[in-house]
């Protein structure tokens, strides 16, 4: 396994946040973190990307362990988070918030072609390198944070709700644009509330309630269940 | 009279340099560990003294000893930030305001104790030199100083735009979290942010000495029009802290020179209350940089 949680918990002061949660992905495999708003889908990525210190439970990458190193040692991995929200250095340019995406020393060497791979990727990031990145709009924000993580040249692309205010038209183009990075060899753990969506690109999901897996399986197999067709995909 | 005018804002500009280098240090550590200094006039304290016994015990010409007096106050901030100001980082305000003001006091304390308050003064063969142009007059000593503390800023510039370490420092300022996850160390950021600030009050210090008495509580003077500086440009803006410190320098010339010789700060105030009234945010108004 390319990353495995066993058992993770965790909260934030006093207020539980995650319970015994396990979920795995594979070297190269597009896996799901379902579920509605409050869940605990953003909590477990912050938990592997050390952002949320756990309160029992381990997380392995690559068969090391990862409670006990800082986020910026955590990415050194190669494990990308894409934030919810975006979240781009609003300040700097599209291409200085690229570069700085490879800042990571397994990166930095890589830089060029990266650069190059994102921008063949997303064309419209080329065209405004030199734009400040807070002036685009949601959908090219959105653009710009998914190829910062790529820049990582990760092994693992972790995305937060990469459709979250997104129009129609412009969450297609983004999960065409994921899918495109996934059969490159990335594997990916998206997090999303647009269930029937995330359920066309991932091989298997988990789906949280209240902290806690309440549900798993190959995605065609959830996306036929009862429950979820009634709880996510208002059927 | 247009004469006079010219060798005020003249005069103002060229001490506006000065204030430039300790506001930008200010803003700097403000915008990228969001902490705010207190004591970074001390730091120009300290680098006068140094750069005066540089002077009188060496030999070492005050404007020289730059380069002495610049590495020494980076490591001297990249120990405050590592063994101090790290504890207190991701507590609320008050720590971290005592911290820094405690370190001032101590500062100016210790300096009383060590030199007394005695006026320290080091003399060189420009001390008196000017430049006159047509009738305006150009303290050489005080262009040096305006020269390079321009020539620092735009080096501090060209750091946070072209290297990498410069461009973590400000994705780092704009986002600490999402720093992180680019995998940039925020304690490492945050001890460069320290010793930079602390390098460039070093510099005013050894710039200052030529034709600036050393004494305890030199750094008050400066410390104050950069507070006021950093304000007025808003909050972590590097170029704005840069744009009013010689603004306030100009207009603290101008008030001397056409109301009184104690109206300068007068002016200077009047200045940072209309702003506040007026654009809280600081003449470059919204984010920081």
């Amino acid at each position: 396994m390319l990353l495995e949680l066993s058992q993770v918990s965790a909260s934030y002061g006093s207020v539980p946040a995650l319970g015994n949660v396990s979920i795995t992905v594979g070297e190269g495999e597009a896996v799901g973190l379902l579920g509605a708003n409050g869940a605990g889908k953003s909590t477990t990525l912050r938990a592997i990307s050390g952002l949320v210190r756990l309160t029992s439970g381990t997380i392995t990458f690559d068969g090391a362990k990862l409670a006990a190193l800082p986020p910026h040692k955590i990415t050194e991995l190669g494990i990308a988070h894409v934030p919810e929200g975006r979240q781009v250095f609003p300040e700097m340019s599209v291409q200085e918030n690229l570069e700085i995406g490879s800042y990571a020393p397994r990166a930095k060497a890589e830089r060029a072609r990266s650069l190059a791979l994102v921008y063949a990727i997303f064309p419209r990031l080329a065209e405004r390198r030199g734009q400040l990145a807070g002036t685009m709009s949601g959908g090219e924000q959105q653009m710009l944070a998914v190829g910062r993580g790529l820049m990582l040249k990760p092994r693992l692309l972790m995305l937060d709700e990469p459709s979250l205010g997104l129009a129609p038209v412009m969450t297609d183009v983004t999960f065409e644009k994921i899918q495109e990075i996934h059969k490159l060899g990335t594997a990916i753990l998206l997090v999303e509330q647009n269930v029937s969506r995330a359920l066309t690109l991932v091989e298997r999901a988990y789906v949280l309630e209240s902290g806690r897996v309440i549900m798993q399986g190959q995605s065609a197999e959830l996306a036929g269940n009862k429950d979820v067709q009634t709880a996510y995909l208002g059927i | 009279m247009l004469e006079t005018l010219a060798q005020a804002v003249i005069n103002g500009l060229l001490i506006g340099g000065i204030y430039a280098l300790v506001s930008i240090g200010v803003t700097l550590i403000f915008g990228v560990v969001k902490i705010v200094n207190f004591a970074q006039g001390e730091f120009v304290m300290i680098g006068m003294y140094l750069s005066f016994f540089l002077a009188t015990q060496f030999a070492v010409d005050p404007v020289v000893s730059l380069v002495i007096t610049m590495p020494v106050l980076f490591s001297v901030g990249v120990l405050i930030q590592h063994f101090l100001i790290r504890r207190v980082l991701g507590q609320n305000d008050m720590p971290q305001i005592f911290l820094t003001f405690a370190l001032s006091l101590l500062l100016v304390n210790l300096a009383l104790m060590l030199f007394s308050a005695n006026y320290r003064t080091v003399h060189t063969w420009y001390s008196d030199e000017a430049l006159h142009l047509g009738g305006l007059y150009i303290p050489l000593a005080k262009l040096f100083a305006f020269a390079l503390a321009m020539v620092l800023s735009a080096a501090l510039w060209a750091f946070l735009h072209t290297t990498d370490l410069g461009k973590a420092m400000r994705a780092a300022a704009q986002n600490r979290e999402v720093a992180q996850l680019m995998g940039i160390n925020p304690n490492r950021v945050f001890c460069v942010a320290l010793g930079v600030a602390l390098a460039l009050a070093g510099a005013a210090g050894s710039l200052l000495m030529p034709f600036y008495p050393a004494y305890p509580l030199v750094g008050q003077v400066f410390v104050l029009m950069a507070f006021v500086a950093v304000v007025l440009g808003t909050l972590g803006n590097i170029l704005g802290a840069l744009v009013a410190s010689l603004m306030m320098g100009v207009a603290e010339s101008l008030g001397i020179q056409f109301i009184g010789a104690d109206s300068g700060l007068i002016v200077v105030f009047l200045m940072l209350l209309l702003t506040l009234a007026l654009r809280p945010s600081g003449l470059a108004g919204g984010r920081a940089r």
